[in-house]
């Protein structure tokens, strides 16, 4: 690949061949081989693998660049309306001054409290926020991602209610958090039962009250639900108390909860999600930010870890982390997760972000992105041959139908620069003629403009007619 | 009266013990400026009915942007970190993360492309996750990798579960996984996920597994044996042939826990060790940052017998382009959403390729290297449980200070006091007062030196000043904090009221 790799150190290798010989001979062996002499000579590599390389930054610059601009992203080649669980959203640049700070950026756990009071006091305020903002008065320290965190959610109810077996879940909860609950259930007691949603998009009660009873762990439900459509906990938390089960709020879009009743104030006992939205790129899906809060009398039963407040030495305020017994370095195959590494420095950049929006900034955007996607909703749905699939109101996002084809549509507008959303068929079979449309605050009015737009000139009068291009 | 003389010094009031960010709050300061709707202005009461709505959420701060520079300014100086100084948590591979990574990590087709956008428009991002998978593969001698898990604990719950399934795909169904009582602790929790007994192995006076006891152990009813390499005493099992063909002879899967790999990349390979499965911490060994606890990335590399369980979607290479492949009727499913910690993945493979071929036989050499020059400085002062040659990390005990009473927890906070991060520590828990050091093959000598030099001061210090040293740290932003309260009385967020 490269002419350069000529030279005998590397730039990340501070060792020299000074040093290893003087090193070599203060240990009293010949060569570095001898160091690897308990590996069988079978499992040795015979030369060096061919992986490409050395390059320099300048060259690294050159191969990734080629690589980005093979993408076609929103905000620079396309207009983008695509949300499903990955939400665009502006990030301030402070967060980013503080993510490659060397103090924050190249530690690990802080397992020696003394010389990490940065890290723990942060994750301290990052419980804070997501404890303020779910209504619930216990958050850890973060979840992997959404998905993770929502199949977790449901074994730690499983854990509180041990002698039930059932979990029931509204299918509107985004399918790849459900796909992972299945893979996370398959191998353990649970039977895992889902139910549909009515007319105007929100969970179907009479169903759910249908399939709860005597021997129901909990209840899931996802609002905004996939649809988007804002959902009310309260009747599905009261249904489960009445049989004693728990109810488990996900929520997938964490800036919504700003505006909207939290999970705790619902009856939720559990909340868990998405947080990406507070400072974090959608970057392809990952590293997003998984989170999870809880009712007090159910706290040592989360999953991850827990920073704590307590004092030093001198009375002076510290933080470490606390209630470990219940994790898996301490109490191995008894623990309540395996979770070990989470999203550290990704909470770091959630609780920049909502440091500086705070109290009236975060409402605000929250209400942007509201009147943004009830603006489009409006207007999309005026057009002949499209139309609201669901009633119920919405935040950021909601589902879109059209009368002719949902593929040729996305893929004729994806030809003219604009990712008009996520197609609901491959999930939901019966929703195949519905797409998912998301609008932030990165989708500035004229974006809207031109989607509304170029639906017009798509515009179906009669359903018999094919779509005009 | 030097007591006195240190209060005068010390000021009642000082910005080193920062407020809580929502101490700070004023009504009336905001940190961003937002855009104007910029569409017509509805009411919040028509958009939302009074049952789903909320008012504002209280405690939420007010604090201006300037507020919050300084804020996290103060709470980064109040950690110490790998870059300012050795870092040897043993097990956790605190090596360089290189600085060319994060802008690349940040270029705008890559952080900003959707991960449900069309195949068409993120080319790049598949071509960039072939190519490390590609690399994986030459690497780890197995056939596929996946790079979905979120974390290394992932990766081994995904390993498990995908020989669980080839296990019930033969029609077989075992109980037990075998892990040795030198494992990573994740190891028997990710197993018990996945639905498997764990029978512990004791590890013999060498640290390493005892063949005979694998013999009599790994029976039909034994899925899987999970067995890190080199193990947490930083020892290689030098059986490792015998062990693969033991666990292989009744059928059972080799689990490779990967946290280790830095010690022989680039100059072994897991598969020709007979690995069936193996997961990769790119946090530690491909330098992806540590971040303080995450973002981590577990790929997970599999033998032929498990390619068609591997979590859903895979990428792969066709004649018109990259495409995600979701149809994998046998996978196990998603381990969670989307396409793994994608940007993991671009640190990962610049790092890759920025150590290429000769680079990366290098790292696994020089932490080997450096980590034998730790021993042989140390082996005098400190106990050392486990003679067998180390690898990349060494453990030694307390037992020589412990007969003057300090500890290995005193050892470790003393050495903050001389510019140090302390060694993982009580860890593996087979040794008693572990000390476990792994200063990786980015450090420089001179450093090594220092911390020789600290450490054997601390041996000296334990003889003449025990008590000096039980009462460490003196230096650092807090002292020794009360673990115990914070247990028993857990104040786990901030209250409006506890002001």
């Amino acid at each position: 690949m490269t002419e350069s790799g000529q030279q005998d150190g590397h730039r990340y290798l501070p060792t020299g061949t000074e040093d290893r010989r003087e090193m070599l001979e203060m240990i009293g062996i010949e060569s570095v081989d001898d160091l690897f002499r308990a590996l069988p000579e079978q499992i040795l590599l015979p030369s060096d693998p061919e992986i490409g390389g050395p390059l320099s930054d300048q060259q690294l610059r050159r191969y990734f660049g080629e690589l980005d601009r093979k993408n076609k992203v929103g905000g620079r080649d396309l207009a983008c309306f695509l949300g499903g669980g990955a939400y665009r959203h502006e990030t301030p640049a402070l967060i980013d001054s503080f993510l490659t700070r060397s103090e924050f950026l190249t530690v690990y756990t802080p397992y020696q409290p003394e010389v990490s009071q940065g890290t723990l006091q942060s994750i301290f305020e990052f419980q804070t926020f997501i404890s303020l903002l779910t209504g619930l008065p216990v958050a850890n320290a973060s979840m992997y991602e959404g998905a993770s965190a929502f199949a977790e959610g449901v074994l730690m109810a499983s854990r509180i209610q041990r002698k039930r077996r059932k979990v029931v879940v509204a299918r509107s909860i985004h399918p790849q958090y459900r796909a992972t609950l299945m893979t996370y259930a398959q191998n353990l007691d649970l039977e895992v039962v889902e139910v549909g949603w009515q007319e105007d998009g929100t969970v179907d009660l009479a169903q759910l009250e249908q399939e709860v009873g005597e021997d129901t762990i909990c209840i899931g439900l996802q609002s905004p639900n996939y649809f988007g459509v804002v959902e009310d906990w309260a009747p599905v938390s009261g249904l489960a108390k009445s049989c004693g089960a728990l109810t488990l709020g996900v929520v997938t879009e964490a800036l919504s909860l700003a505006l909207l009743k939290s999970p705790g104030a619902g009856g939720c006992d559990i909340a868990v999600g998405e947080a990406h939205s507070f400072g974090l790129p959608v970057s392809f899906g990952g590293p997003l930010l998984g989170f999870m809060a809880a009712t007090d009398r159910h706290k040592r039963s989360l999953p991850g870890r827990l920073a704590g407040e307590t004092v030093d030495r001198n009375g002076d305020r510290a933080f470490v982390l606390t209630l470990a017994t219940r994790e898996q370095h301490i109490r191995r195959e008894k623990a309540t997760s395996n979770i070990c590494t989470n999203q550290a420095l990704c909470a770091l950049a959630a609780t920049v972000y909502l440091s500086l929006h705070g109290k009236k900034g975060l409402r605000r955007l929250a209400e942007i992105n509201l009147k943004r996607a009830a603006s489009l909703r409006r207007r999309l749905a005026a057009i002949e041959g499209f139309d609201s699939r669901f009633d119920a109101p919405c935040f950021n996002e909601f589902a879109l139908r059209s009368k002719g084809s949902v593929s040729v549509l996305l893929k004729s507008l994806e030809e003219d620069g604009v990712l008009a959303g996520v197609p609901l068929g491959p999930d939901y079979p019966e929703l195949e003629d519905s797409f998912l449309v998301t609008t932030t605050e990165c989708n500035p009015p004229e974006e809207l403009d031109r989607l509304v737009d170029l639906l017009q000139r798509r515009s179906v009068k009669d359903d018999t007619l094919p779509i005009t291009l | 009266m030097a007591e006195e003389q240190q209060d005068r010094r010390t000021p009642k009031v000082s910005w080193r013990n920062p407020s809580l960010l929502f101490e700070l709050s004023k009504p009336g300061r905001i940190g961003v400026e937002l855009p104007p709707v910029g569409v017509e202005d509805a009411s919040l009461e028509d958009l939302l009915p009074e049952e789903v709505r909320r008012g504002e959420v209280e405690g939420m701060p007010e604090v201006s942007e300037v507020d919050v520079l300084r804020h996290f300014s103060r709470l980064s100086r109040r950690n110490f970190a790998p870059d300012l100084g050795l870092y040897p948590l043993g097990s956790c591979t605190m090596k360089y993360n290189p600085r060319v990574n994060e802008e690349l990590a940040r270029l705008p087709g890559l952080a900003h492309s959707h991960p449900l956008q069309p195949e068409s428009t993120v080319q790049g991002n598949l071509e960039l996750c072939w190519a490390l998978e590609q690399i994986l593969i030459r690497l780890t001698g197995l056939e596929r990798v996946s790079l979905q898990p979120a974390a290394g604990a992932q990766g081994e719950f995904a390993g498990i579960l995908m020989a669980k399934a080839a296990l019930n795909h033969r029609g077989e169904k075992r109980k037990y996984i075998l892990i040795p009582d030198s494992a990573h602790g994740t190891n028997p929790a990710s197993a018990r996920f996945a639905g498997f007994d764990v029978k512990e192995l004791l590890s013999n006076d060498r640290g390493t597994l005892d063949l005979a006891d694998l013999e009599r152990e790994m029976t039909e009813d034994v899925a899987a044996l999970m067995l890190t390499v080199p193990n947490t005493l930083g020892v290689f099992e030098n059986q490792i042939l015998d062990i693969a063909r033991i666990v292989h002879s009744k059928g059972g899967f080799l689990y490779c826990d990967g946290a280790n790999f830095n010690a022989f990349v680039g100059k072994a390979s897991p598969g020709a060790m007979g690995v069936d499965v193996l997961h990769m911490n790119l946090h530690k060994t491909f330098t992806t940052p540590h971040g303080g606890g995450g973002p981590g990335s577990g790929p997970v590399g599999v033998c032929s017998e498990l390619v068609p369980f591997l979590p859903a979607p895979m990428v792969e290479k066709t004649a018109h382009g990259y495409r995600l492949d979701m149809d994998r009727p046998l996978s196990i499913g998603r381990v969670r959403t989307f396409n793994g910690q994608f940007g993991m993945l671009i640190r990962a493979l610049a790092y890759i390729l920025a150590m290429g071929g000769k680079g990366i036989r290098q790292v696994s050499e020089n932490a080997v290297l450096n980590a034998n020059y730790l021993r042989k400085a140390l082996e005098g002062k400190y106990h050392l449980p486990y003679v067998s040659d180390s690898m990349h990390e060494v453990v030694f005990s307390d037992k020589n200070q412990a007969k003057h009473g300090v500890t290995t927890l005193d050892i470790a906070k003393r050495l903050m006091d001389y510019g140090f991060h302390p060694p993982t520590i009580y860890f593996p828990t087979i040794v008693s007062g572990a000390l476990m050091i792994e200063p990786t093959e980015t450090v420089a000598r001179e450093d090594m030196d220092a911390f020789i030099e600290a450490m054997l001061a601390i041996a000296e210090e334990a003889e003449t000043d025990p008590e000096m040293v039980r009462g460490a740290p003196y230096s650092t932003p807090v002292l020794r904090c009360d673990e115990a309260r914070a247990a028993r009385q857990p104040r786990l967020r901030w209250t409006p009221e506890a002001v």
